[in-house]
């Protein structure tokens, strides 16, 4: 099992015509993702031809012809799809999602960057109410490794394993992939760095609290609102399985926006220190780099390998 | 962005709020024919992005004209926590009957936006909310509806304003929804002996994503105070100045965020931070390392990149190509992981430039840049 995605997803590509739209969307049949179909007005009714590699990395291999739909309403009728991922541009993100949650799909995955914060809170708020769960926006999605991946998380640098993640920030899930490629992953979900996002740290953590696949959580946050001490008062009230933590931005001076739109330390709020205080105060050891917190995670496992006598 | 007073009391004019008469200059001479024009006596205001200003002595009354030319003559050039008073605004004084607190701020973690009013306004709010709770109304604004009068009367009502703040309260959500801002903050909102709801002082956030549909932006937009963060942002770089020796560029906002931080852990203060973004040309790694170089104060560069999206091999050109046109005077550690990064250095095993030094590991790549940073 994964949590949000696994191989019976089936997802649409809002935006799979346009030039990132075709680059990840062949990435993610690669990495083995069920993508019934692209979704625009204008190309109603023709098709996309992929090249699929065998793996990411590789050069041509499989022909898979994928749809394209008017519609999502459409999308979803001809082909039962539950997931889409929204790669348009940041003008018309806002439509895309109000129709995504309006033809009433369950999960709907926002990688653009740069959608203003208006828009953002309109359509979480509607797709709220619609009932379909938003991860991001401006965010690398989620990748279930060896079953799915929706989104631009690279689909090879790990496998298949027993941890969970969720991030705030899409290198930095890379990073924590590599530094435990060797264990695995149950599913990686990256949340995005804006102010408002749809899936929250405490989202995630309850759905990989209720996974029975996913042993241990990696929480990975940064500078910049209070998102992470509110998950550490989550973890603290509900969590059981192992948490381990990071936090990026010690180093960040206050009133100055890293990157993030989301990441700005403003006044006494926001800052590293008091994220990783509340972590660690929540019983989540906090590593003081992405290395030493790949090592707190293995000696974690082995602890509960040896205390189970697995 | 955040914007100066002068340019939030514009807006808040232009939405139909009463603000007090009010000029904006960068000359003393000038700030005396201001004042001549508003009657005589003035208020200079300092016009610089942070709080305190009171306290810091830049804001400060004028009981004439030749007054106001001696007062815009000190307040002009102060540093106020860090920020060099570039232009002082004159404004008409008002007689205060009541003073109030009013804005519209983004809750985060409810994903919307939160009206916050208090009676007691002109002071810090931060301080009432914490002394006094109650004194503070907090009341959500659902995004599908908006601040409409009856919303209006409901935040006035909680917080003990008099109904005459009800359209104010919706305009300044005009302000809000209309300019495209994070935040908008009246304090104080104050009603005059004669009765009226006047915004004597304001706060305005605007959203740098909205600036595709918001083409008035470019006349607010004050030039970056750092002239590297200025080059960097000519060239569509993601760069903030920092003050230290290390220069840090890397692949996405957390890794950067992250890799300052080890390169801290290891004794050295990073110089900057510097995002190539995702799936970064070889000609943005090269406009980065350029700006990046030609920070005086920086003594050794550190790339860190986790090629996901960004492929090692286009980073690795981009710093060969860097080479040909900057004289590279400064070792530069190169880490380079993930996506083509066995070709990415080849292609720099093949350069062979002696200040190039490649690590394995970001740990390690900081320590070396740390190291070589701090050695003299």
């Amino acid at each position: 099992m994964a949590v949000f995605l696994s191989k019976e997803s089936k997802v649409l590509v809002q935006g799979m015509t346009g030039g990132e739209g075709m680059k990840h969307t062949r990435r993610m049949l690669a990495a083995g993702t069920d993508v019934v179909g692209g979704v625009n007005p204008r190309k109603a009714g023709r098709s996309v031809d992929f090249d699929v590699p065998r793996s990411t990395d590789g050069q041509g291999g499989t022909p898979v012809t994928v749809p394209v739909f008017g519609s999502v309403r459409e999308g979803m009728a001809a082909t039962g799809a539950d997931v889409t991922v929204v790669f348009v541009p940041p003008a018309f993100a806002k439509a895309a999602v109000l129709e995504a949650a309006d033809a009433g799909i369950a999960l709907a995955v926002v990688i653009t960057e740069g959608i203003p914060v208006h828009d953002a809170v309109a359509f979480h708020a509607y797709a709220a109410a619609k009932g379909t769960r938003v991860i991001g926006p401006n965010c690398p999605g989620l990748i279930s490794p060896g079953q799915s991946n929706a989104g631009i998380i690279p689909a090879d640098i790990t496998k298949p394993g027993r941890i969970g993640l969720v991030s705030k920030s899409g290198t930095l899930t890379y990073q924590l992939m590599y530094e435990l490629r060797d264990i695995g992953f149950s599913t990686c979900v990256g949340i995005g760095g804006d102010p408002v996002v749809g899936t929250t740290h405490i989202d995630c953590l309850a759905a990989f609290q209720d996974d029975p696949d996913t042993d241990l959580v990696v929480l990975i946050g940064e500078i910049g609102g209070d998102a992470e001490e509110r998950a550490a008062a989550y973890i603290r009230d509900h969590v059981t399985k192992p948490v381990v933590g990071y936090i990026a931005g010690f180093t960040a001076p206050e009133g100055k926006t890293m990157g993030h739109a989301g990441a700005i330390v403003s006044g006494s709020s926001g800052t590293a220190h008091a994220k990783k205080a509340a972590l660690e105060a929540a019983g989540v050891p906090v590593g003081g780099t992405p290395t030493e917190t790949a090592r707190l995670v293995l000696a974690r496992l082995e602890a509960e390998r040896v205390a189970t006598g697995g | 962005m955040d914007l100066y007073e002068h340019q939030a009391r514009e807006l808040f004019e232009e939405h139909g709020i009463l603000v007090p008469r009010a000029e904006v200059t960068d000359s003393p001479k000038e700030a005396r024919g201001i004042a001549r024009r508003l009657g005589g006596r003035a208020v200079v205001k300092a016009q610089v992005k942070t709080g305190g200003r009171g306290k810091a002595g830049g804001v400060k009354l004028a009981a004439d004209p030749a007054a106001a030319e001696l007062t815009a003559r000190q307040i002009l050039g102060m540093d106020i926590k860090g920020h060099t008073v570039r232009k002082v605004m004159l404004a008409q004084p008002v007689d205060i009957e009541d003073e109030f607190y009013v804005s519209y701020v983004l809750d985060r973690a409810a994903g919307h936006f939160l009206a916050i009013a208090s009676a007691e306004g002109g002071m810090d709010i931060e301080e009432v909310a914490a002394s006094r709770p109650d004194a503070v109304a907090r009341i959500p604004v659902d995004p599908a509806e908006g601040v409409t009068s009856a919303k209006a009367a409901e935040i006035a009502e909680a917080a003990g304003l008099p109904p005459q703040t009800v359209d104010v309260l919706v305009r300044l959500w005009e302000v809000l929804t209309r300019e495209d801002a994070l935040l908008v903050e009246v304090n104080p909102l104050v009603r005059t002996a004669q009765g009226r709801i006047l915004a004597l002082d304001g706060k305005v956030t605007l959203d740098d994503n909205a600036r595709f549909r918001q083409e008035r932006w470019g006349e607010k937009d004050a030039p970056h105070d750092d002239p590297l963060e200025a080059a960097a942002a000519a060239r569509g770089l993601n760069y903030v100045k920092l003050d230290g020796e290390v220069g840090v560029i890397g692949n996405g906002a957390g890794l950067v965020m992250s890799t300052l931080d080890v390169v801290a852990g290891c004794g050295a203060r990073p110089a900057n931070f510097l995002d190539i973004g995702g799936g970064a040309s070889a000609r943005i790694m090269a406009d980065g390392l350029s700006v990046v170089l030609s920070d005086p104060a920086v003594k050794s560069v550190l790339v860190n990149v986790f090629g996901g999206i960004t492929a090692c091999d286009a980073v690795a050109e981009g710093i060969v190509q860097a080479l040909e046109s900057v004289r590279l005077t400064k070792p530069l550690v190169v880490r380079l992981d993930g996506n083509n990064a066995v070709r990415g250095r080849a292609v720099l095993d093949d350069r062979a430039h002696p200040l190039v030094h490649q690590a394995t590991t970001m740990d390690g790549a900081a320590r070396r840049a740390a190291r070589l940073a701090t050695a003299d």
